[in-house]
């Protein structure tokens, strides 16, 4: 079982970057959870999703203390970091937040999502390549799973898709650097 | 030779209604235009709180008694179901204009094809003579016992007024009681909104002004009177909306 | 069939729709505007209605207009739309017109907040408007049984002539998980209803009335309602009980809270601690026996409820221990969801201090 937290601003994509993860944990026929964190606000707030993909049958959909933290701005990075289990990963928005995280007991995995989402084309797609990074990192779901999702998603709209695909590649290449 | 028979839309229920109260002969007129319009089988009528809580007894069809007010919401509720039957809602004025307002203007907005006989009595009859969103400036009730002072009781509301400034009813009558020619009069508006309905044009809405001797403190006669000569003067008579004579 | 990832509030729909729900009428308010929002683009595609009312009140008489004409209606709101709901809800009871209400609860009392709660729990499984009356109350944990339980609440609705509500709290609101959808029932497997005002065709008319006004007439009525009540309590109670066997503190909660509490069990085990856990499924009727017979296990020591509240199920959960056993509380509010570690040390508090009274 891994418990993923994604956090960052509305609008950066959080909440589709965690339903992607559930929707390929559910095609690789695992147990999966999608529990989004909501403000009053429909743009601009906060925004923060719990996903949860097992191999057995999901309790508590809560993920008090992530195995992955996903946080695609400063203020997720430094509000969740504290809370993620020891020996758990960290992956941070490195274009718009530092990665100090102040502990040494989890891996901090420092991607700069937003530049390489603007080379693959759009910095909307920024989600994606914090996603490439964590399917680089965890191996949690496939990476054809995630884009598979992306074809779904974007049926219809290639040029959308095309980008999004690169960004999602551009974060596993850039994942991958740092594990060396 | 022809003898006069009572309508078969109309259950041989001894009505509970006062002596002079004129709320029966609204009953018979709409009994009698469904019938006439050979509706009565698949007809649903809907009740109101109010004197006329008890027409579920009286109209021999399938009936719903609804909640204070809410009557026009009830009947959305079948008629979009069931868009083929006849669903006629009867309400008073403390029902209609005051806790129900909400679903009154909003039915009417959506342009609900249903029937509305709105009973104008200008008070409060059920509970005993309270002042009603239609009681006349200085008419007395128990809960104005010196008489509407708009001051601080505001002013009547104009229910067929206010439903014509929306665009979706319609047709649109205000219509009277207080005689023979206008009891008439009355039937013609009633029966043409409910074959509105049959024939699927929508929202058709009719206000009958009513008497109401007890809580006026009246007898019957005078009553009559009082609503033909002062009722009608804040209540003026006449179609309001008239979709299929061109009335906008 | 395979599984599809629905939000909690789209399969209260999909169960609804799949078991011959043809109306729908409803009113914004956060946190289920999901459900009209999905009604109002389904409904139209299987010849079903929907309406977006004027109010929450406008709403529910909709419901009591178009299921009294025999059609499987159903509206949701959350808690301050369900209160104005309850003149409805009320009137529907003692009419006997079959229904369903959806209730995704948030935090109250008064406008309160929008995150999840369990506040409502008084409301729905005591009568919630006036008179004496009761819905059949069902409390799904997952977006399955969101699915499921709506499915079934218009089953049961229809056999006891009854309104039957859904109380979930905001996270089944929320969630998304993977579903599997019941087949699409035809409408001409659902019993007929005699009784609705459909127009009448030449048969006996039918009044559909929560007006007797005869003390004579209505106690007849209110004790045939109170008959009913007690078919459904003999019949419909249902609860899962998970590793509750040997256990020495008996958790329970309903909803999601539920499984937090099943992690809390596991970490409690984990630690040595035996613990099981209560999940009431029908919260009217409430599922007493399981909690009696529990009770009278010599090593069950403590039972400790927990709730989005600040304690209202735990009155039901001590009327069916009956003070066999002493029974604890942990509740939080507000919108703010117990984590696992709380619930655990809560259940350790309550098992040390009902040993150290023994």
């Amino acid at each position: 079982m891994i418990r993923i937290l994604l956090a960052g601003q509305g609008g950066q994509g959080v909440l589709s970057a965690g339903k992607f993860l559930a929707e390929s944990g559910l095609h690789e026929g695992k147990e999966v959870s999608y529990l989004p964190a909501y403000g009053p606000e429909m743009r601009g707030g906060t925004a923060n999703c719990s996903v949860i993909v097992s191999e057995t049958p999901i309790a508590s959909p809560l993920c008090t203390v992530p195995d992955v933290l996903i946080a695609l701005n400063g203020p997720s990075f430094h509000k969740f970091a504290p809370r993620v289990r020891s020996g758990g990963i960290i992956i941070v928005n490195g274009s718009v937040s530092d990665a100090y995280a102040g502990r040494d007991d989890v891996t901090v995995v420092d991607i700069p999502a937003n530049d390489l989402a603007m080379e693959a084309g759009n910095i909307r797609a920024a989600n994606m390549v914090a996603t490439g990074a964590f399917c680089a990192m965890t191996g949690a779901v496939k990476e054809q799973s995630i884009i598979n999702c992306l074809n779904e998603k974007f049926v219809g709209k290639p040029a959308v898709c095309d980008i999004n695909a690169r960004a999602f590649r551009a974060g596993i290449e850039a994942a991958k650097k740092q594990k060396k | 030779m022809k003898v006069f028979e009572k309508t078969k839309m109309l259950t041989d229920a001894h009505m509970h209604y006062c002596p002079g109260c004129t709320h029966g002969i609204v009953h018979r007129l709409v009994a009698e235009s469904i019938e006439e319009l050979g509706l009565q089988e698949k007809c649903i009528g809907i009740a109101p709180v109010g004197c006329a809580v008890f027409a579920y007894d009286y109209f021999n069809c399938d009936m719903q008694e609804a909640a204070h007010g809410r009557a026009p919401a009830v009947a959305t509720g079948i008629k979009r179901c069931l868009p083929d039957r006849t669903v006629f809602v009867y309400q008073g004025d403390g029902d209609l204009a005051s806790i129900g307002m909400a679903e009154t203007v909003h039915a009417a907005a959506r342009g609900e094809n249903i029937t509305i006989i709105f009973i104008n009595n200008s008070i409060y009859g059920m509970t005993g003579g309270q002042m009603a969103p239609t009681t006349l400036i200085g008419q007395k009730a128990t809960t104005c016992q010196n008489g509407r002072d708009p001051a601080v009781n505001g002013y009547p509301i104009r229910v067929c007024e206010l439903l014509a400034t929306l665009d979706a009813p319609y047709y649109i009558e205000r219509v009277s009681t207080h005689d023979v020619k206008h009891v008439i009069a009355a039937k013609r508006a009633i029966k043409k909104a409910l074959k509105f309905q049959s024939e699927g044009r929508g929202y058709t809405f009719i206000e009958v002004l009513v008497s109401c001797p007890t809580n006026w403190h009246m007898r019957p006669v005078d009553a009559l009177r009082f609503m033909g000569e002062e009722c009608t003067k804040t209540f003026p008579l006449g179609v309001y909306r008239d979709k299929s004579e061109g009335k906008e | 069939m395979s599984k599809i990832l629905l939000h909690g509030t789209e399969a209260i729909c999909e169960g609804a729709m799949r078991n011959g729900c043809r109306a729908f009428f409803g009113y914004p308010i956060t946190p289920q505007n999901e459900v009209p929002e999905y009604m109002s683009v389904k409904m139209p595609q299987i010849g079903g209605v929907f309406v977006q009312a004027e109010s929450e009140v406008a709403a529910i008489n909709m419901v009591y207009g178009a299921a009294g004409a025999g059609i499987r209606a159903m509206t949701s709101s959350s808690s301050p739309g369900v209160s104005l709901k309850q003149e409805g809800i009320s009137y529907i009871a003692c009419a006997r017109i079959p229904c369903v209400v959806v209730n995704i609860m948030r935090a109250g009392p008064g406008l309160g907040g929008i995150l999840p709660a369990q506040g409502d729990y008084f409301q729905a499984t005591k009568g919630g408007g006036h008179g004496d009356y009761h819905l059949i109350v069902l409390a799904p944990s997952s977006a399955q049984e969101a699915c499921d339980f709506t499915y079934r609440a218009f089953d049961l609705a229809d056999r006891y002539r009854v309104p039957a509500m859904i109380l979930a709290d905001g996270m089944i609101g929320q969630i998304m998980e993977p579903v599997e959808l019941p087949p699409m029932r035809p409408l001409s497997d659902i019993p007929e209803k005699p009784w609705a005002t459909s127009g009448h065709y030449g048969k006996d008319r039918r009044i559909l009335n929560s007006l007797i006004i005869k003390p004579e007439q209505l106690e007849p009525h209110v004790n045939e309602l109170q008959r009913t009540y007690n078919e459904i309590y003999a019949n419909e109670r249902k609860a899962e009980q998970y590793k509750t066997e040997d256990a020495e503190i008996i958790l329970t909660a309903y909803g999601t809270v539920a499984r937090i509490c099943k992690s809390a069990v596991d970490q409690l085990r984990a630690q040595g601690v035996k613990a099981g856990c209560i999940r009431p499924i029908t919260l009217y009727p409430f599922p007493d026996d399981a909690f009696s017979s529990n009770a009278e296990r010599a090593d069950c020591k403590a039972f400790l409820s927990v709730e989005l509240s600040l304690g209202q199920m735990v009155e039901d959960v001590r009327l069916a221990v009956n003070g066999k056993k002493p029974v604890y509380f942990y509740g939080r509010t507000g919108g703010n969801v117990p984590e696992e570690e709380e619930i655990v040390e809560a259940a350790k508090g309550a098992l040390g201090k009902a040993k150290s009274e023994l």
